[in-house]
């Protein structure tokens, strides 16, 4: 009698492959839009053609360019005027302290921040005409020179205060780029920084207190509270994660959340960061998972040659 | 009172009290399988090993699970997924396993259909089986309920939703079941209740009754060949071993059962470890919100096929329909009218049936996951009243078959 | 071969139970909360107040000058010497069944209600039933704060003389 099972295997492979393509690959192909990585090139942005000067740089960013006025500079030891909460009350937003600024964002995107902070955000939509609305980091007009000349000088004086781009850890680079809008509770962090362990009760009510008023702010300026990220590389993917850190209108039209404007590399950074808070496992899944096929496909392979011992008598 | 003897050795003093011997005659040695069988015949021993695995998971997941609105979420993705040595490990496993279970059962009931192992004695054997998948699917629903995670709540909500039935609006019923009036605490513990209780509880009851009633019609065979079992079997005792039509259960067939367990557990544990998005939707990872329906809402892969059958039709006709396609297949031994019990394909217009509905029920799976407009709308809507029809052919086409 | 199957299964089966076992273990979050901080500057003498370490009551009583001049050595081997302080820190379980004693600061002594054993202000047993002195949590001295649940040389020396298991 012929041998049927092959026939039969692949009718069954078949099936379940075609079933499995339908509602995995292909229901999810039509269901979410696509959305190419431009890879940090922030093409629309104008290049940085002029060799700033960091001595320069650093008159402007104290005096004329009026920076310190809201941001503090931790390693220029100058720190922050006010707590978070209360800049979040002023601002929206806790203005960045702009330490690792040089290092975190993408060197074009900084300079047309400084001339134009709505359009290198990417949320004029929010700031127009008819909503009165101005976005709360001014414009910079120039300090009387060639702005664009201003512009590279500040952004050369952020650069050689930074860290080196190899220093800066996933947990620095999250911070500086998502962590002033995004909690991430599974490591500790809130919008304010991360959260001591108190001893005594009463300290801890009044800190959550402090971070829920800085939430009142936020949740006023952006129209509701930016999501914790603490799973995010879980229910949104890394695809998802990063061009929309790219370019968050690309993915959701209309959002009140900022292009974030990180070079390619910190952007592989930050989703590191995402991953050791969601996707902690990751190395021993791989490293269990090698071990256990190993074993399987000996006891396969030992379960075959046992049936064919015992089937010999039975033909 | 029976007698009983002075034992010789451990093995008599139980077989005195528990006839061990006489037992694994009858489910083992002398437990007489066809010859004439694939690795088809293997599924149901892929089953046992797959519902094993999901019971030992299960129990470690429970050991930290909390049934709570509040931490259920932060349980399963901070304290199982982080803090607990494998805990990802079990929670994968358990997610692959409640999938891959479904995949299993459908080969296994679509199995059933073509060879006719639904006939002539067995049908005990069909209505239990499709009870278990009854039983297991109640099991799956409650499960994802548990992570609490975005997927769980909204999934809760509309099948909730369902018993309500349309226009009788017995919102009291529906309220009933939750114990709120959206899914809430009281919803979630006792589906929770369900899921590590009640419904194994029945599980294991009905595996019980499966495996009984599949004793003494014995297994079918590929051919629909009637068998003397004793015939044969005195024929295999004798030492005509390659001459008999039979084979012992156990080592017999147990060691080919082995062998297809063997290779199913590579492609399991390739899922578990490598791909098992399918089993764990991105969209639960975000925790539950009242407030917030996710832009696209789907069930698992497994439930597609009856709940695109409820979808195109306005609520009542979909209500209607859906209650049909969950009971229609229990009726199966009585809606085919047919004298034969042979495979499919000798069966005529039968087997045109099987492979239709056997390719629609694809069709509608692949429908209930796309998004219900324009053409995937339109094909849904045919696909569904396809399988009714087809339901509803069945008696007429099955009984004017001739006799094979 | 069946036997060679049979023993490849069984590997696998013993190699599972090894990821079982480890998910009964205490988790991480519990091993690294194993720790807790006393700031020894805020006790008042002879009035004994309890803390908590893992879970368990710990004794803190800082000695009269009285007490400390009165102390036998048994007592005084007990001691935990902070600044010229002298402290008792003790896990406050009774030796006997583990419950939690009573201190009476007239008596400068604990009773356990239970089944009325016995302790002086150092901690040792003065009336069966139990066994021994209260035992003493591992502790590290750290300018004026103790941390418990780390072993420093002076826990270490105590360990060593038998002073507390």
């Amino acid at each position: 009698m012929k041998n049927k099972e092959p026939l039969i295997l692949a009718v069954v492979v078949i099936f379940s492959l075609i079933t499995y393509y339908l509602v995995e690959p292909y229901a999810h192909h039509v269901m979410h839009k696509h959305v190419e990585s431009e890879h940090f090139a922030y093409a629309d942005l104008p290049a940085l053609d002029k060799t700033g000067d960091a001595t320069r740089g650093q008159e402007l960013v104290v005096g004329a360019g009026a920076c310190t006025g809201c941001h503090s500079i931790e390693v220029a030891g100058m720190p922050a005027a006010m707590e978070p909460q209360m800049a979040a009350a002023s601002y929206g937003v806790n203005p960045p302290d702009l330490s690792n600024a040089g290092v975190v964002y993408d060197e074009k995107f900084l300079a047309q921040l400084i001339k134009n902070p709505a359009h290198a955000l990417k949320v004029e939509h929010k700031f127009t005409e008819e909503s009165g609305k101005m976005h709360p980091m001014a414009q910079f007009f120039g300090a009387g020179g060639d702005i664009d000349q201003e512009a590279a000088d500040m952004v050369a004086y952020l650069k050689s205060i930074a860290l080196k781009a190899e220093e800066v850890t996933p947990k620095i680079a999250f911070e500086n780029a998502c962590g002033r809008c995004h909690a991430m509770s599974y490591e500790n962090w809130t919008q304010m920084g991360e959260k001591p362990s108190f001893k005594d009760k009463k300290d801890e009510l009044a800190f959550d207190i402090k971070v829920l008023e800085y939430q009142d702010s936020l949740k006023a300026y952006m129209g509701k509270l930016p999501p914790d990220l603490s799973m995010y590389i879980r229910s949104r993917g890394e695809h998802f994660v990063s061009t929309l850190m790219e370019n968050p209108q690309s993915q959701l039209e209309g959002t009140a959340m900022p292009r974030v404007g990180v070079t390619a590399e910190m952007a592989e950074k930050v989703i590191e960061h995402m991953k050791d808070s969601g996707d902690t496992k990751r190395a021993e899944r791989e490293s269990v998972g090698m071990n256990v096929m190993i074993y399987i496909i000996i006891f396969a392979i030992f379960a075959l040659l046992w049936k064919k011992q015992v089937w010999r008598d039975l033909h | 009172m029976a007698h009983f003897t002075k034992a010789t050795s451990v093995k008599d003093w139980l077989n005195q009290r528990l006839a061990i011997d006489k037992v694994e005659k009858v489910m083992m040695s002398e437990y007489w399988i066809p010859k004439n069988i694939n690795f088809l015949w293997a599924m149901g021993m892929v089953l046992v090993i797959t519902f094993a695995l999901l019971l030992v998971s299960g129990i470690f997941l429970l050991m930290y699970y909390q049934p709570n609105v509040d931490t259920a979420f932060y349980s399963v993705n901070y304290t199982i997924m982080r803090d607990v040595d494998f805990g990802w490990l079990w929670r994968h496993v358990h997610g692959v396993a409640a999938s891959v279970v479904f995949l299993i059962i459908y080969i296994h009931m679509f199995t059933g259909i073509y060879y006719g192992s639904y006939k002539k004695g067995r049908e005990l054997i069909w209505v239990s089986g499709m009870l278990l998948f009854v039983a297991f699917s109640a099991e799956a629903f409650s499960g994802y309920m548990l992570p609490w995670g975005q997927m769980s709540y909204w999934a809760g909500m509309v099948i909730t939703n369902l018993f309500s039935g349309g226009s009788l609006h017995a919102d009291g019923l529906v309220e009933w079941i939750r114990g709120d009036y959206v899914p809430a605490q009281a919803f979630l513990t006792r589906f929770f209740m369900l899921h590590v209780l009640l419904i194994p509880l029945a599980i294991l009851g009905l595996i019980g009754l499966h495996f009984g009633a599949l004793r003494i019609p014995h297994v079918n065979n590929q051919e629909g060949e009637e068998i003397d079992f004793d015939k044969e079997a005195k024929k295999y005792l004798a030492g005509d071993k390659a001459g008999s039509k039979v084979m012992r259960f156990a080592n017999d067939f147990m060691s080919k059962d082995m062998m297809v367990v063997g290779i199913y557990l590579i492609f399991f544990f390739y899922l578990v470890f490598w791909n098992y998005g399918f089993a764990m939707d991105a969209v639960n990872f975000d925790p539950a919100d009242g407030l917030k329906t996710p832009a696209h809402i789907y069930p698992e892969w497994y439930f597609l096929w009856s709940y695109e059958i409820l979808r195109p039709f306005s609520i009542d006709i979909g209500l209607i329909a859906f209650a049909f396609a969950q009971v229609i297949f229990v009726l199966l031994p009585w809606l085919d009218r047919s004298p034969n019990t042979v495979p499919a394909n000798r069966r005529g217009l039968f087997a045109i049936w099987f492979w239709v509905m056997l390719v629609n029920l694809i069709v509608l799976t692949a429908m209930g996951k796309l998004p219900p407009e324009g053409i995937f709308s339109q094909i849904g809507f045919v696909s569904a009243i396809l399988f009714i029809v087809q339901w509803l052919m069945l008696p007429f086409i099955t009984m004017f078959e001739k006799k094979v | 071969m069946g036997k060679a199957f049979g023993a490849v299964a069984g590997v696998g089966a013993i190699a599972s139970l090894y990821a079982m076992k480890k998910s009964w273990d205490p988790l991480p979050s519990v091993r690294s909360a194993g720790f807790t901080t006393l700031d020894l500057s805020v006790y008042k003498e002879n009035e004994l107040v309890t803390e908590k370490w893992r879970g368990k009551p710990i004794f803190v009583l800082k000695k009269t000058a009285d007490m400390v001049a009165k102390q036998t050595d048994a007592q005084k081997a007990r001691d935990i010497e902070v600044n010229g302080a002298h402290y008792m820190v003790c896990i406050g379980l009774c030796t006997h069944l583990g419950c939690i004693p009573a201190y009476e600061p007239a008596k400068e002594g604990f009773l356990c209600a239970c089944h009325g054993g016995q302790f002086d202000y150092s901690g040792n047993v003065t009336k069966v039933p139990p066994p021994r002195g209260f035992d003493i949590p591992p502790f590290k001295i750290e300018g004026n704060t103790l941390v418990l649940g780390e072993a420093g040389p002076e826990y270490t020396k105590m360990k060593e003389n038998g002073i507390t298991l």
